[in-house]
């Protein structure tokens, strides 16, 4: 049972990833990558300012500025040298990787038995129950400000730049320094996540951002199928469903692992699972148009 | 209201698919001029509209607008002036926002797009009153996607859109070449009697010689980057349409 509870607290740490990936790939309708290194990004400027015992009240601004800035870079590159978006997130990931490990000056840092988020309250005697209700009142938090700005003027002209990039033009939006906000939050949130898990698992490691875009993609994914299920046009529904996406998907790989799948496979099961989520709408078509 | 001087466009100069789209235009359009641009496919039409617009940089030559000089200055930036209605009814509005974030949008064209709310009960009520205007029945639907709108409703919208903020030019990039007749039918209605009641300067190109004829106050024909013929409303009033027709033969 400890077992999916870890995966229910994955879950809500992995939430501001997929709210990322969610803005980036559903509101502007880019494919960006820069996710691994900003995650990564996130998570090492959380551990050296730990190790340093600053006050959460400075690291948290840090983590937001420093993935913000990772997001404005991917943007600018795509956007003011006209280099496609894949190849853009794919540099400055490449680029933060060198960043992160000099950042650090090692490839591991533990953060055992230091102030963290999750010791700044003591709610119950169990720490997982007390680490779940400081990740739902975090997770809410960005939610509500994330569904807020996203109802905003200024929201509604960032949905619309992803949607229909010659009306918002004409109706006075530059749409390239759009975007490059657009990556900055979306970097923003992904690293929140490092910030979540650095601390939650108590350490950061140069290696752990590695295939974690496929974690965001996977959650908005399932996401994006349930909100298609439910026919929702909501905004803030559709955030939910976002969140509930990247629950799923933590507790699918745990049962992958329940049910004893090699622990070496998981990346494996992880990209299979993925697959069959997208794959699975076409498939059923596929099926009913054939009777 | 807009100066063209000495306006050429060349695309891809120097390659084997070098255009030159524009070969020196000079115009002047007066306010509250209805100017219709006819022409075959690569006439220059349409790039003459995006120039205005801004979405296309002249290769040389200088474009004022309210006697102020714009030549550099890009689209998202003369939509204080400028309104468009495009070809394509999809390029006009968003298919994934609802009817009224789009008309939110259009409403602060000329503004900045703020931190706040702007969809309230009397935001909502004023659109749906725009909206009855047009008899589509569409004012019940404000909050449905407008991709589940027929063609001719969005460029209908796409209009009505345009007089939301202040405007003073209107720029109409064939609007109903892709409608039936019907909506098109509707569709310029609805432009002309917006023209005339908010006193516009607008630009139509069309393919459609009926139109031309019917419609605007100023007549143009363009061939090859150049304007050919341009007829002023005395000398429009005095065209046949059967003079049009032999324009093309």
């Amino acid at each position: 049972m400890d077992f999916y509870l870890t995966a229910l607290l994955l879950g809500l740490c992995y939430s501001a990833i997929a709210l990322g990936i969610y803005i980036s790939m559903k509101i502007f309708n880019i494919p960006d990558i820069t996710t691994d290194g900003s995650y990564t990004l996130g998570a090492v400027v959380t551990a050296i300012l730990l190790t340093h015992h600053q006050p959460p009240y400075i690291i948290l601004p840090l983590v937001i500025i420093a993935g913000g800035t990772a997001g404005a870079i991917t943007g600018f590159i795509h956007t003011r040298l006209k280099i496609n978006a894949l190849l853009a997130g794919i540099l400055v990931m490449t680029a933060l990787y060198s960043v992160n490990l000099s950042l650090m000056g090692r490839s591991n840092l533990p953060l055992i038995n230091l102030q963290s988020i999750f010791t700044i309250v003591n709610i119950g005697a169990d720490p997982n129950q007390n680490t779940f209700w400081i990740l739902i009142v975090f997770v809410a938090v960005i939610t509500l400000l994330i569904g807020y700005v996203l109802k905003t003027d200024f929201g509604i002209a960032m949905r619309a730049t992803g949607n229909s990039e010659s009306m918002i033009r004409s109706l006075g939006v530059n749409t390239d320094r759009m975007k490059i906000i657009g990556l900055a939050v979306a970097n923003a949130l992904t690293a929140l996540s490092g910030y979540l898990i650095s601390q939650f698992q108590g350490f950061t490691d140069i290696s752990m951002g590695i295939g974690i875009v496929i974690v965001g993609l996977g959650s908005v994914i399932i996401g994006e199928t349930l909100i298609n299920w439910l026919k929702v046009t909501s905004v803030a529904v559709s955030l939910l469903l976002v969140l509930a996406g990247a629950i799923i998907f933590q507790l699918v790989l745990a049962v992958t692992l329940d049910i004893g799948v090699d622990a070496n496979l998981l990346k494996l099961v992880t990209a299979v699972f993925v697959l069959l989520i997208v794959s699975l709408p076409r498939i059923t078509a596929r099926g009913k148009s054939m009777f | 209201m807009i100066d063209l001087n000495h306006i050429h466009k060349t695309f891809n100069p120097g390659q084997p698919n070098q255009v030159n789209a524009l070969n020196g235009v000079d115009l002047h359009f007066a306010a509250g001029e209805f100017v219709v641009i006819v022409g075959a496919n690569g006439s220059g039409k349409s790039t003459l509209l995006d120039i205005v617009a801004g979405s296309v940089r002249p290769s040389s030559g200088s474009v004022h607008i309210d006697k102020m000089e714009v030549t550099k200055m890009p689209d998202y930036r003369r939509s204080q002036w400028i309104a468009r209605v495009f070809q394509n009814p999809l390029s006009g509005t968003a298919p994934d926002l609802s009817i009224i974030d789009n008309f939110r949008l259009a409403s602060i064209r000329t503004r900045p797009k703020g931190l706040s709310i702007g969809i309230n009960e009397t935001f909502k009520n004023q659109v749906r009153e725009r909206i009855s205007t047009l008899g589509m029945g569409l004012e019940n639907k404000i909050e449905q996607p407008m991709g589940t709108l027929s063609g001719g409703q969005r460029q209908a919208l796409t209009l009505l859109m345009s007089v939301m903020d202040s405007c003073k030019i209107l720029l109409l990039d064939e609007p109903t070449a892709a409608l039936d007749p019907k909506s098109a039918q509707i569709v310029m209605k609805t432009a002309e009697d917006l023209i005339k009641h908010y006193r516009l300067t607008a630009i139509l190109i069309t393919h459609n010689l009926k139109d031309a004829f019917t419609y605007g106050s100023r007549l143009m024909l363009m061939a090859e980057g150049r304007v050919q013929k341009d007829l002023d409303p005395g000398q429009k009033s005095a065209l046949k349409q059967s003079d049009l027709f032999d324009w093309f033969a």
